[in-house]
């Protein structure tokens, strides 16, 4: 061993410490959310929802046939045009307040269960994502009644109803994406959660109900791919608004193709994360480890393609690796874990490909030496380095904790380097100088760029990507753009 | 002027390594959030015990408080005498010999503040003169603070030979480098003072005096913790780290320990390497270790507070 | 072009000229206008232009795909530059290319009369494409400030979002508006800093291809507006379909056409831009929101700290 090298198999280590579920209440079986009302499928058919990290059933989940959709987006259209648009702004307003209150008080609830369905670690989904989904709430029930300020000239109305597709790896936060400024700008919904991870959707429901919000102006019908080719399909959406992978938003804007429906899409990414010789190193390397391993590496905009200027390069991965040492792995309800359960078997036979793919291709492997629990789906926080440009595990999205590692010598080779992708959606540069912070980030060809910090959001800050990563942005004052029209 | 002895080059004066605020205070945030429970906090707070440098640092002390503070250190708590003794008791110099009779027979270190204590105003030649008698009064470890103008005027070379002077000093005591981070205000200073103090020297560098505010943060004392692992990486050397002041709470020590563990790992869980200088402190832990072993809050009245 | 034909249009010139004046006018030959140049079709095909009474005008280039290919290219290599300009200079270059059509506003009128516009239209519609180009190059320098923000939000960090060109932007440009429809599509894209390549109008060519011989001396970049003339039908697929293309903007209502275009644009998925409403003269039709739809919103983040 290196004489020089920490030692993180410390003797004092921390002893579990498991967030209480004995207060969390799941239901055996949850029916679609329609009108208002809990609907038991037409077809009468249920799916199982389990918790990836013991591979343990948590509820079954109805079925969404073509039946459904019809019934929500009737359900839907009847709300919009006979109460949420009779509505006045300001009260709708107060009925998404109302939601998002609601939703603090259950804060807790909410995050639990989103650990426990999707497998997410317990300090994300109560630090990041059950906060953000009620601040994004909160900031959208302000616009109801101050749209007309927000698109100077023009005098906006809302689309209609929308139809909501979303991922599993932000449940509650992608579902409150979509809600809020869609009944924000004066639409009603029709969302349908991803079928691995329905049940905080479900929760959410339960709260709209309670919040005496009209019934029909929030539907939720559950399923997996046939019951959102079934909602994308439907001719009585006004638009559609997708997040999830580029392959399916393809298919979607080719489905939809000819159709009067409107459209935004939030796909995938493989995002660069430029490291810079004079920046903050230390803090750099808290960027790489959050930009690549928060949530797994389930994130669009995850920082997984990692560029080191090369006069760094060897203290950078030094770094990295001591940092990988201390990351716990593990039960996802367990406040100390950094890395949870990887959200399904089918992810992680993908992520277990990619890494043969990359092996194969001549990349270096290095992962913790973090033991991983014998039951449910867990991957190791990973490296690959020494990668070029050419290989797979560099072009394509893993969407797991594998981060591709390359050098780079000048500004220019980076940039170059960082662009040359088909996807645009986010990116990172660590520099302390100003100046070259600006011109890299202007050069970036992507829709959000985080300089010397990584995997920030807000409710107020646009999100949304260029090229293949889709189109159109959420959050903030653009984020209500794709829910209204004007002329 | 360029310097062409390769051996040379870990005594360079160190580069500037720019610090990010809100990074730092993010990692930091990550430490406070780890949850810390049953055998767990046990264990963590024993070791804290005996990482502590029980501290009186008053103008006004007498020999009579010095020789509570010593009795204190010698007895935590008469219920608990498997507990590990603290690493030093820590005063100011002309009181070292009043400590040293007291805790002769044990392993308890005495330590020093030295060095015009706590503004460092005074010349190098009387700085010398202190840190030499002190440390033959019975010194274990000399507490010296820079000279904070001089930093800021620039003149790092002043800084990092006072440094190596008073080390030279010190004979075979150890030498703490107080850098009084609440007066150099920012990250980046911080950072380039811990660069100097190590290159010029120190076995330990040190946040505070206890006489500015803010004392020891979390902010600092990562800060510096990182720059001990750049200069392990870089020669080799293990230095150690004393945050002070301000840590009155076990909650507190048990962040700071997680900090170290996971910045330093198992070489630094030592007294030899991590100290807290504090004076409030060893009651709270002991309250928390004699509320873990009774399952009872307990209250101040029933620990002697020196 | 067989010999017997090539000789047949000669007469035909010839007649055409005796019949208008004693001295022989000299022709224009009417060519495509890619990356600064005045290439004829690489597949050397033209189309004959007659007017509404069956007289032959010109012959018109048939743009092919790889005359379009050959564009994109132009386009591409433009953009970073154009981009890169300031939003200053490039409403100033609009405004140069307004001055320089308004200086040639009678060949304008003259090519806008030859194909069935009346005096007074061909007049309204130069007039207008003037002011048009005037308008936008007004907005060059403005749209960022209406359209950009900086987000207020909940931690240290500066966050703003602002606007970027999305890139390349194919234009199939109304085929009933030979230069005001035309230029009501170009100047909002180029003003926001894209390039393009625009299909003019099938049957109104004319002035379009003239107004590349303004971009010409317009101090405008090669290769940020290139101009092709030829059929919809045979290009509009391969626009749609371009990889290398960001955004298309589609100005018609063919209902098939728009399903071929939206289906090929998911290929890449490009930005698709729908401009049914075909009235360019109507007030509407110039606004910020038309440059906004090939623009893109990017967001920065940075830390506050010291």
């Amino acid at each position: 061993m290196d004489p020089k090298s920490l030692d993180f198999k410390t003797s004092w280590e921390y002893a579990p410490a498991p967030e209480g579920k004995e207060h969390i209440k799941i239901n055996a079986r949850y029916e679609h959310f329609i009108g208002g009302e809990f609907v038991a499928p037409a077809k009468g058919r249920y799916f199982e929802t389990i918790n990836p990290a013991t591979e343990e059933k948590l509820s079954e989940v109805a079925e969404g046939s073509s039946e459904d959709v019809d019934k929500a987006v009737v359900a839907a259209r009847a709300a919009l045009d006979k109460s949420w648009s009779k509505l006045r702004a300001s009260e709708r307003g107060k009925y998404i307040y109302r939601l998002a209150r609601m939703m603090q008080e259950r804060a807790r609830e909410f995050a639990v269960i989103e650990s426990l369905d999707g497998g997410k670690t317990i300090r994300e989904s109560r630090d990041v994502d059950v906060p953000l989904a009620i601040a994004h709430f909160f900031y959208y029930a302000g616009w109801a009644d101050k749209i007309r300020y927000a698109f100077p000239g023009k005098t906006p109305r809302p689309i209609g109803v929308a139809g909501q597709i979303i991922p599993w790896n932000f449940p509650l936060l992608m579902a409150a994406w979509k809600i809020a400024p869609a009944l924000a700008a004066g639409n009603t919904v029709v969302l349908k959660p991803a079928e691995t991870t329905p049940l905080t959707a479900l929760k959410l429901a339960e709260l709209i109900q309670a919040a005496d919000l009209p019934p029909g102006v929030v539907n939720i019908v559950t399923g997996a791919g046939a019951t959102g080719a079934a909602l994308v399909n439907h001719p009585g959406l006004d638009k559609i608004a997708f997040t999830g992978s580029t392959e399916v938003g393809k298919l979607i804007q080719r489905a939809i193709a000819g159709s009067r429906k409107r459209y935004t899409l939030e796909l995938g990414g493989k995002a660069a994360n430029i490291i810079f010789e004079d920046a903050a190193i230390d803090q750099a390397v808290e960027g790489i480890v959050n930009g690549i391993f928060f949530n797994q590496g389930h994130v669009c905009c995850a920082g997984s393609r990692l560029f080191v200027q090369e006069s760094v390069y060897d203290t950078v991965i030094r770094k990295l690796k001591d940092r990988l040492e201390t990351l716990i792995v593990g039960d996802p309800l367990d406040k100390n874990t950094d890395i949870g359960a990887i959200n399904s078997k089918m992810q992680l036979d993908k992520i277990s490909a990619y890494l043969k793919i990359g092996v194969a291709e001549g990349a270096e492997l290095y992962q913790s030496s973090c033991k991983l629990p014998k039951k449910g789906f867990f991957c190791k926080p990973t490296l690959f380095l020494h990668c070029s440009q050419s290989q797979r595990i560099v072009q394509e999205e893993i969407f797991g904790p594998v981060l591709s590692v390359q050098t780079f010598r000048t500004p220019e080779e980076a940039i170059s380097r960082a662009n040359n992708t088909p996807y645009g959606l986010s990116g990172g540069v660590w520099t302390d100088k100003g100046s070259k912070i600006f011109k890299v980030s202007n050069a970036l060809r992507c829709g959000v760029v985080w300089a010397n910090t990584y995997n920030k959001f807000d409710p107020s800050a646009p999100f949304g990507g260029y090229k293949e990563s889709g189109m159109g942005r959420e959050g903030g004052l653009h984020g209500l753009q794709p829910y209204i029209q004007y002329n | 002027m360029p310097r062409n002895n390769a051996a040379l080059a870990v005594t360079l004066p160190p580069q500037f390594v720019p610090i990010d605020e809100v990074g730092i205070d993010e990692r930091v945030s990550r430490f406070s959030k780890r949850s810390i429970k049953k055998s767990s906090k046990v264990q963590a707070l024993k070791l804290a015990l005996s990482m502590l440098d029980l501290t009186t640092l008053s103008a006004h002390d007498t020999p009579e408080r010095v020789r509570q503070l010593c009795h204190k250190a010698k007895n935590l708590l008469e219920t608990m005498p498997e507990l590990p003794h603290v690493g030093a008791v820590c005063v100011y110099g002309p009181l070292v010999k009043v400590a040293k009779e007291v805790l002769k027979g044990t392993k308890i270190h005495i330590a020093a503040v030295s060095t015009a204590f706590p503004s460092g105003m005074a010349p190098l030649k009387t700085k010398l003169i202190e840190t030499r008698q002190f440390v033959a009064d019975g010194a274990d470890e000399i507490d010296m603070v820079i000279s904070r103008g001089k930093f800021f005027e620039g003149d790092y070379d002043y800084v990092a030979d006072e440094i190596a002077a008073v080390k030279e000093a010190c004979g075979k005591a150890h030498l703490k480098v107080i850098l009084e981070t609440g007066e150099l205000n920012t990250l980046d200073n911080v950072r380039r003072a811990s660069d100097i103090a190590m290159h010029a020297g120190a076995d330990f560098i040190k946040t505070s005096t206890g006489k500015v505010q803010p004392a020891a943060t979390p902010q600092v004392t990562l800060v510096m913790l990182e720059a001990i692992r750049d200069f392990y990486y870089a020669t080799g050397k293990k230095i150690g780290m004393k945050p002070a002041g301000g840590i009155a709470t076990a909650k507190q020590a048990l962040h700071y320990l997680v900090m170290l563990r996971e910045t330093l790992g198992e070489a630094w869980l030592t007294p030899d390497l991590f100290r807290f200088g504090a004076s409030k402190l060893a009651n709270d832990i002991l309250m928390q270790l004699v509320k873990e072993q009774t399952g009872a809050y307990q209250s101040i009245d029933y620990f002697s507070m020196e | 072009m067989s010999k017997a034909e090539r000789k047949a249009e000669v007469v035909d010139l010839k007649d055409r000229a005796a019949a208008r004046q004693e001295r022989l006018p000299v022709l224009k030959t009417y060519k495509l206008f890619i990356d600064g140049k005045f290439p004829r079709s690489e597949s050397e095909r033209y189309y004959a232009l007659t007017s509404a009474n069956g007289e032959s005008i010109a012959n018109v280039q048939l743009g092919s795909r790889k005359d379009f290919r050959n564009a994109v290219v132009a386009a591409r290599k433009a953009f970073p530059g154009w981009a890169g300009r300031t939003a200053y200079n490039r409403g100033q270059i609009l405004y140069r290319m307004a001055e320089m059509l308004e200086g040639r506003r009678a060949q304008f009128i003259e090519e806008l009369e030859t194909l069935g516009a009346s005096r007074s239209e061909a007049e309204t519609e130069t007039a207008m494409a003037v002011d048009r180009l005037i308008y936008y190059a007004g907005w060059a320098d403005k749209f960022q400030q209406v359209f950009s923000s900086v987000n207020p939000v909940a931690s240290s960090h500066f966050n703003f979002s602002m606007l970027e060109p999305t890139g390349v932007a194919a234009l199939l440009a109304p085929e009933d508006s030979g230069l005001l429809g035309l230029i009501s599509v170009v100047a909002p894209a180029v003003a926001g800093g894209n390039s393009v390549v625009v299909l003019a109008s099938h049957s109104k060519p004319l002035a379009a291809i003239t107004f590349s011989e303004v971009l010409h001396t317009s101090d405008l970049p090669a290769g940020v507006i290139n101009i092709l003339t030829g059929t919809r039908k045979e290009l509009l697929k391969h626009f749609a379909s371009h990889m290398d293309v960001n955004a298309l903007v589609y100005c018609g209502s063919d209902a098939e056409e728009i399903r071929t275009v939206q289906l090929e644009a998911a290929e890449n998925l490009k930005r698709v831009v729908i401009e049914e409403n075909s009235d360019w003269q109507s007030e509407e039709r110039q606004s910020p929101y038309t440059i906004l739809a090939t623009q893109e919103v990017k967001t920065t983040w940075h830390p506050i700290g010291l």
